[in-house]
């Protein structure tokens, strides 16, 4: 089992973009599922809504395969690399399916208790 | 802190020594009393008979030395090793000035005593067994240590084995029992006589008073306390305040031209404010400079309603400076981090590079030098600045606004005022980002940090409010998105980032604030609140009027997250996290606890839409003089 996620890992860095064209499309309760279950709802929040411990994630600002490539390997040190033996590139895909159906929020000035 | 004048120490005086002379004729004492008494007992009367002394212990003379020091409280749990100064204080002081303050756990006495202090200005009396009680005592006092407050503390002990009875009195006591506390206290004594005592409690205080401000401790001596007094010429010495160190003032002027040349220049406030007039010394400066302020909120340094107010985003102990090029710290806690990154936990190994543009200058402003110690590493990384100055930052501040001021030029003040409109048009910008997103997860449940703490300000706002608890745990929401603009309207965090101290602090200054009617209300972390959740209960008994809302995400989260990291830096499973650091299963049921504690509470409350209703409902209790809880279960962070 190992080493066939080992080779999967390797198989996929070596791929890179290619890789994603393999995952289906994703599945967003298992996303939202993942996301809670690994703990990227700690620092992000449940909703991505960011804090003092990881940016917001709502309505993210990158692609797929960008999206991985960072989960894969974050750049600053606050996060954590989630690398594909711990989340394959389906599962952080079916992660972004999830985080892509988080709703636009409101503009600051149509809610009355942050209108200044 | 010019409470014992010439004239009150007199009458202090004269008022302990007509005591003295009329004997303590209503004084009723069993126990310790009697013992020191046995010569005058008549065998009849029996060990149990009440005994009356003409002869005042020593703790009723310990008493007007305290006393005369002008402490409004003091915090302790119950202790035998100075249950002759709990007595004195209240039949012979009439528990007043100070007022005794029932605390279930010393770490919550000293707790309160550091809340209290940074509302208040001047340290709270608290009292603990020279062993057990310290013990449990310490972490508090570490807090209190590295967050430069002056907590003043009175140990119990027995130091004559001869006086000992048995059990308690003999594992109680200690040969040196500010030992295990001295790394971490400024100054301590064991005084072994009445006139020792008195000298040193009042030198104490003008030590734990001197910046920096750090607590002390006096051991009363449990014979010293019980015994009768025999010493002659008792008198109890005239405090005098020492005034704070100033930076030199040829340094000063290095600074002031180093500030007025620069373009960009940013100040990093650490621990400024001691007094209501540190936050005016310091808005003098930013008036005159018109730079960036970036307050780590170690304390309420600066107004967020200031145009050059830069705290932003979500990480406020660490603002970014990358864009000035000369950078001021005053007394910054870890100011090297602030300057500096390191290789971040998710790699290995260790490497650092600055954060500063190259050439960018530093000074620093600091009386923490004055004060170093080695064993605890609460001195933080060193810092190569080009300028450092010692001196307490609010003393030294109006005389570096001064130079800078004769140092303008016209040319300089036409630059200074294009900076000042540039720096504020982006604060207003990064304060816009702030709003935007606290929008972010709006109507989430559980509820988000942004909306809890938007919830109670649009229910205090109004009011005469003081936030007199640490808002990093809830994303520094209030920080970002609240006016604030009084010095009692925030007090920072622990310090020595002990956790159990956000509760008791968050009473010692509700207490504080008590008499100026200010409305305290607090955000209180679950991990937190239960160390010792006692002070609950000492907030009803004493009807401390606070609104605690709680910030329960069921876990303590920090280490959640530190071991999900860990885990998936090693390519293992992340979901473990929960393991050693949740909360939950079964949730904790904080309003019955708050309940029991004989607070008003509801909850648990995670709709966002019932949660304004209800801190309306709290708050209505609160004003009525009594403290609150509402249990809101959030969002981690
Ligand atoms: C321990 C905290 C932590 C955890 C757990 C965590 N993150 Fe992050 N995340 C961060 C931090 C901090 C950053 C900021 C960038 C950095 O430090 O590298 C970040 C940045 C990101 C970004 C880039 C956002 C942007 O717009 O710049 C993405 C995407 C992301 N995280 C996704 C995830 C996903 C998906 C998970 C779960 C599999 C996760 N994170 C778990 C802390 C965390």
């Amino acid at each position: 089992m190992t080493k066939y996620l080992i080779l999967i890992s390797l198989l996929a860095s070596l791929l890179t973009t290619s890789a994603f064209a393999q995952t289906k499309a994703g599945d967003v309760t298992n996303g939202k599922r993942l996301y809670e279950k690994d703990g990227c709802y700690q620092c992000h929040g449940y909703v991505g809504q960011g804090g003092t411990a990881g940016p917001r994630l709502a309505q993210i600002r990158f692609p797929l395969a960008g999206f991985i490539a960072f989960v894969r390997n974050p750049p600053s040190g606050g996060m954590p690399p989630f690398r594909a033996k711990v989340l394959s590139d389906q599962e952080l895909t079916d992660i972004y399916a999830y985080i892509k159906t988080i709703p636009e929020p409101k503009a600051a000035k149509d809610i009355p208790l942050l209108a200044q | 802190m010019d409470q014992t004048t010439d004239k009150t120490r007199k009458s202090d005086r004269r008022g302990f020594l007509k005591n003295a002379a009329t004997g303590a004729a209503g004084l009723a004492a069993t126990g310790p009393i009697a013992m020191a008494q046995q010569a005058t007992l008549k065998p009849e009367t029996g060990s149990n008979a009440e005994v009356t002394s003409n002869q005042k212990p020593g703790s009723d003379f310990m008493t007007d030395v305290l006393k005369s020091l002008g402490f409004e409280y003091c915090a302790a749990n119950p202790g035998s090793a100075f249950r002759g100064l709990q007595e004195s204080f209240i039949n012979y002081g009439g528990n007043k000035s100070p007022e005794w303050i029932t605390c279930c756990h010393e770490e919550s006495s000293v707790a309160m005593a550091h809340g209290y202090a940074k509302i208040e200005g001047k340290p709270m009396l608290i009292m603990a067994h020279g062993t057990v009680g310290l013990q449990h005592a310490s972490m508090a006092i570490y807090n209190a240590y590295c967050d430069r407050v002056p907590v003043y503390i009175v140990l119990g002990n027995i130091l004559d084995a001869n006086f000992r009875r048995g059990n308690a009195e003999w594992v109680h006591s200690v040969q040196d029992a500010a030992a295990m506390v001295r790394d971490y206290t400024k100054w301590d004594d064991a005084p072994v006589s009445l006139s020792h005592f008195a000298e040193s409690a009042v030198r104490a205080y003008k030590i734990a008073m001197t910046p920096p401000n750090e607590p002390v401790v006096i051991v009363a001596d449990g014979v010293l306390q019980e015994e009768p007094i025999t010493e002659k010429h008792l008198r109890i010495p005239k405090l005098v305040t020492t005034a704070p160190p100033i930076g030199e003032t040829s340094a000063v002027m290095a600074a002031a031209k180093m500030l007025v040349a620069a373009e960009n220049p940013v100040i990093v406030a650490g621990r400024v404010a001691r007094t209501p007039q540190g936050m005016k010394n310091l808005v003098e400066l930013a008036d005159v400079l018109q730079c960036k302020v970036m307050d780590t909120r170690m304390r309420m340094n600066f107004p967020s309603t200031h145009p050059m107010y830069g705290s932003n985003g979500a990480v406020i102990a660490y603002p970014n400076v990358s864009d000035a090029d000369l950078v001021l710290g005053l007394e910054v806690q870890d100011f090297w981090g602030i300057l500096n990154k390191m290789t971040g936990l998710n790699k290995f190994g260790m490497e650092t590079e600055p954060k500063t543009k190259p050439g960018t200058k530093v000074i620093t402003i600091s009386a923490i030098e004055l004060n170093h110690k080695s064993n605890y590493q609460d001195f933080f990384r060193y810092v190569e600045s080009d300028l450092a100055i010692t001196g307490d930052p609010e003393a030294t501040l109006p005389e570096l606004t001064e130079a800078v001021k004769k140092l303008l030029t016209a040319d300089r003040r036409i630059a200074i005022e294009a900076r000042g409109k540039k720096v504020a048009e982006l604060n207003r910008q990064a304060h816009q980002r702030d709003r935007e997103l606290a929008a972010v997860g709006w109507d989430a449940s559980p509820i988000s940090t942004a909306r809890m703490a938007q919830e109670l300000y649009a229910q205090i706002k109004n009011e005469d409010w003081s936030l007199v608890g640490n808002d990093r745990f809830a994303s520094s929401w209030p920080t970002r998105l609240w006016k604030f603009d009084k010095h009692y309207q925030y007090i920072g965090t622990q310090g020595g980032a002990g956790i159990g101290y956000n509760m008791p602090a968050a009473v010692g200054a509700a207490l504080a604030n008590k008499k100026h009617g200010r409305l305290s209300v607090n955000i209180q972390c679950d991990g937190d609140l239960n160390y010792a959740p006692g002070v609950l209960w000492t907030a009803s008994h004493h009807n401390i009027p606070l609104l605690t809302v709680m910030h329960n995400n069921r876990a303590y989260h920090e280490e959640r997250m530190f071991l999900a990291l860990l885990a998936a830096k090693y390519d293992r499973d992340p979901s473990t996290s929960n393991i050693g650091t949740e909360l939950d299963g079964p949730a904790i049921d904080y309003a019955s606890i708050a309940k029991g504690y004989g607070q008003y509470a509801e909850g648990p409350i995670s709709n966002p839409n019932e949660l304004g209703p209800a801190i309306k409902r709290a708050l209505e209790q609160v004003k009525k003089g009594r403290p609150a809880l509402l249990d809101v279960v959030t969002q981690p962070r």
